[in-house]
């Protein structure tokens, strides 16, 4: 079991330009289903992939793949040839929030924005649209999301992964790796991954991935990884202290970030006396979260967390 | 992006919002010749010589060479004196703050050389307010958020007396509401002129901000004039900067002497740069693990110089330069290097080091953490390439090297 996406998850890819494709090879060499790709410009193309098997992927695969991706004008389009469900968006930053809404209003279960640099305003909009679909986002400005050996959409680097038991939501890229490489070495498998991106605009949140894990059953504790700025963190804690049945370990990065200065991703900001890394440590141990005093520990308070 | 007051009362100015007359000068000459027209055109013998930096508590700041001088300065000899007492005091004004350094509480001690003044009309305040429109990121709208306390600073505010805030969600597609403008105006406590002036303005306002793509828009004080008019006395404006792209004209406002130099560089190469104040330069990928560095640094008893992530699609060349820029900085005594491999390949951080190094010298201890893509290969180049680096098994062990080493 997992959450968000499983071996039978049909991804597109919105966005074949060069990021698009070198992480699409990645998926593919890992063994996601990616089935198809909208690129308005070259619709009507296929796109050719093919290499060495990525082995920490999906098992029980032969040495080499070769797979054709089909290219389609619309979204729409793409999912009545081929059934897809999910997609992960590459396109460049001006264009990136209309991808999103476009596959939101084309009826995806999922979108998953990779792309950093997005225009909060554009965001905003999103948000607002995205308000009146089913339809979940995840990003932008974000890695993806990875079930081990089942399902990998982003650009994470896969073979740090393993199966297991975990359920990882981070604001971070590099971050998320280390936390995840640190629960590998510590013997604990993950279920499923999340990055949920470092914009002050975003989809899905610390919560609602918590409340996913919480009802995973194969899912027994969870790390989550935040940061400096706003105040999703706090709420997370307050949604623990409600509702939370399963351990929770975490981490929060900034605690020497000075205030009213961006530490490189848009939403990493204390303003206003708002958005510190105290206040968030504080919150967390109120909520029985055990944090890792530093990006060192993360695996271990994850053990510590498990074995309370 | 950051701009100066006098910049964005002009962009205000141009979308019919309220904003006093006024003149930005950049020498003694050109701020005296700004006051007789202002002075015809407004009609008031007042007027206000204002430094214009990239900070606020301007008013309450002090002038290094001038401690008795303020940042913001009324001038009240015309009301005697007519014009040429006036003129004769921005001269003087003028004279001892352009290229003075101001001190206030937003730009630390080492203060912010002024090169602009703004010289502006007076106003007959009748009452100061406070208005702002911000990102909230709980409801992922942005909100005008007003208080009867102006002149005040807006967190003291949120923190004693958090019922005189009022605050109004700008619905995307739909704008602040003609409702929610009343209810801001009648919050405010305004009535007859003032009530119609301050609904305008606030329309106003919640429109420009979305079309500026403004990170945040700050008015401080918001005035009521003795006339009834609702007018921006101050004007903080800053851009949101993925959205500059569509603002060229915002961009042409950029006051590259307001920046750090370092930073400004580092931008060139697409490094996201943070200059501090310790002595351990750092240099990692992403900018969670950059953060977490800093952090760990901290936590092991040293002092981190900056922040730097060199991104996830980081050249050998873009490592270089932020070599370069990171050992600039007298201030540091030694560099981590703290690289998790996802996208970012170990020997491409590997080159890029040894190159750089080979390129500029390495005067302070070095140690380098790799993990994750292409590690073995990373670690091979650095112990080939013969240069005085210290290899690091984990961040903390990292962090405790770079911190004894520089002891």
């Amino acid at each position: 079991m997992s959450v968000l996406v499983s071996k039978d998850t049909k991804v597109l890819i919105q966005g074949m330009g060069k990021t698009g494709r070198f992480h699409t090879d990645k998926a593919i060499a890992y063994g996601t289903q990616m089935v198809g790709a909208v690129h308005p410009s070259r619709a009507g193309q296929t796109e050719a992939f093919s290499g060495e098997t990525d082995h920490s992927g999906v098992q029980g695969r032969p040495d080499t793949y070769a797979a054709d991706i089909p290219i389609f004008r619309t979204v729409t389009e793409a999912i009545d040839a081929t059934g897809a469900t999910v997609s992960v968006v590459y396109v460049p930053p001006p264009f990136a929030a209309d991808a999103i809404m476009e596959a939101a209003d084309a009826g995806l279960e999922l979108v998953i924005c990779v792309t950093e640099g997005i225009p909060v305003a554009d965001m905003v909009n999103a948000k607002q649209f995205l308000a009146g679909t089913n339809t979940r986002l995840v990003g932008p400005n974000c890695p993806g999301v990875i079930t081990p050996q089942e399902c990998k959409i982003g650009i994470m680097p896969g073979y740090i992964h393993t199966p297991g038991k975990i359920g990882v939501i981070s604001r971070s890229g590099t971050l998320t790796y280390e936390a995840v490489f640190q629960l590998t070495n510590n013997g604990l498998g993950q279920t499923t991954a999340i990055g949920i991106g470092g914009d002050p605009v975003n989809g899905t949140n610390f919560v609602d991935c918590l409340a996913l894990f919480n009802d995973d059953p194969d899912t027994e504790g969870v790390i989550m990884i935040g940061e400096i700025g706003g105040t999703a963190e706090e709420e997370a804690c307050e949604w623990i202290k409600a509702n939370m049945t399963k351990p929770v370990a975490g981490f929060i990065a900034g605690t020497t970030a000075p205030p009213g200065k961006r530490m490189g991703h848009a939403g990493a900001i204390i303003s206003g006396g708002k958005g510190t890394a105290a206040d968030k440590i504080s919150a967390m141990e109120a909520a029985g979260v055990v944090v890792a005093p530093t990006p060192t520990d993360m695996g271990a308070a994850m053990l510590q967390a498990l074995d309370r | 992006m950051k701009i100066h007051e006098y910049q964005a009362k002009e962009l205000m100015k141009a979308r019919g919002i309220a904003v006093p007359v006024g003149t930005m000068a950049t020498t003694v000459e050109e701020a005296v010749a700004a006051v007789r027209p202002l002075i015809e055109s407004s009609g008031n013998p007042v007027v206000v010589v204002k430094s214009q930096i990239h900070a606020g508590g301007r008013g309450k700041g002090r002038f290094k060479e001038h401690p008795d001088l303020g940042g913001v300065t009324v001038v009240l000899d015309g009301l005697k004196g007519g014009v040429e007492a006036t003129e004769a005091k921005v001269r003087e004004l003028a004279d001892k703050m352009l290229g003075a350094t101001l001190v206030t509480i937003q730009t630390g001690p080492e203060g912010k050389q002024v090169n602009r003044l703004y010289v502006e009309q007076g106003i007959d305040i009748a009452t100061e307010l406070y208005v702002s429109v911000v990102l909230d990121r709980s409801s992922s709208r942005n909100i005008v958020m007003v208080s009867t306390e102006g002149g005040t600073e807006i967190e003291e505010v949120a923190a004693n007396t958090p019922e005189k805030i009022l605050k109004e969600e700008i619905t995307p597609g739909f704008g602040l509401l003609p409702f929610q403008a009343r209810a801001i105006a009648y919050g405010l406590g305004l009535e007859g002129a003032a009530f119609k002036n301050g609904v305008k303005f606030m329309h106003l306002l919640a429109d420009a901000a979305v079309e500026l793509d403004t990170d945040m828009i700050e008015i401080n004080p918001l005035v009521v004039t003795t006339d009834g008019d609702v007018m921006a006395l101050d004007g903080k404006m800053s851009f949101e900067s993925n959205a500059l792209f569509r603002h060229p004209d915002v961009v042409a406002m950029r006051d590259d002497s307001e920046e750090d130099p370092a930073e400004l560089e580092a931008s060139g190469y697409d490094l996201s740069f943070i200059k501090l104040d310790g002595s351990i330069g750092c240099m990692v990928n992403g900018a969670g693990l950059a953060m977490a560095t800093m952090d760990i640094i901290k936590y092991v008893g040293g002092e981190p110089a900056n922040f730097l992530d060199v991104g996830g699609g980081a050249t050998a060349e873009k490592v270089t330069a932020a070599f370069k820029i990171i050992t600039r900085d007298p201030s540091v005594k030694g560099i981590f290097v703290n690289i998790f491999g996802g996208i970012m390949k170990c020997d491409t951080i590997a080159e890029g080091v040894v190159t750089a190094v080979k390129e500029v010298g390495l005067e302070v201890p070095l140690v380098v953490r790799l993990e994750g893509t292409n590690v073995e290969l990373g670690k091979q180049i650095i112990n080939e390439s013969g240069l005085n680096v210290v290899s690091a098994e984990d961040m903390l062990d990292g962090a405790k090297k770079i911190v004894e080493l520089t002891e």
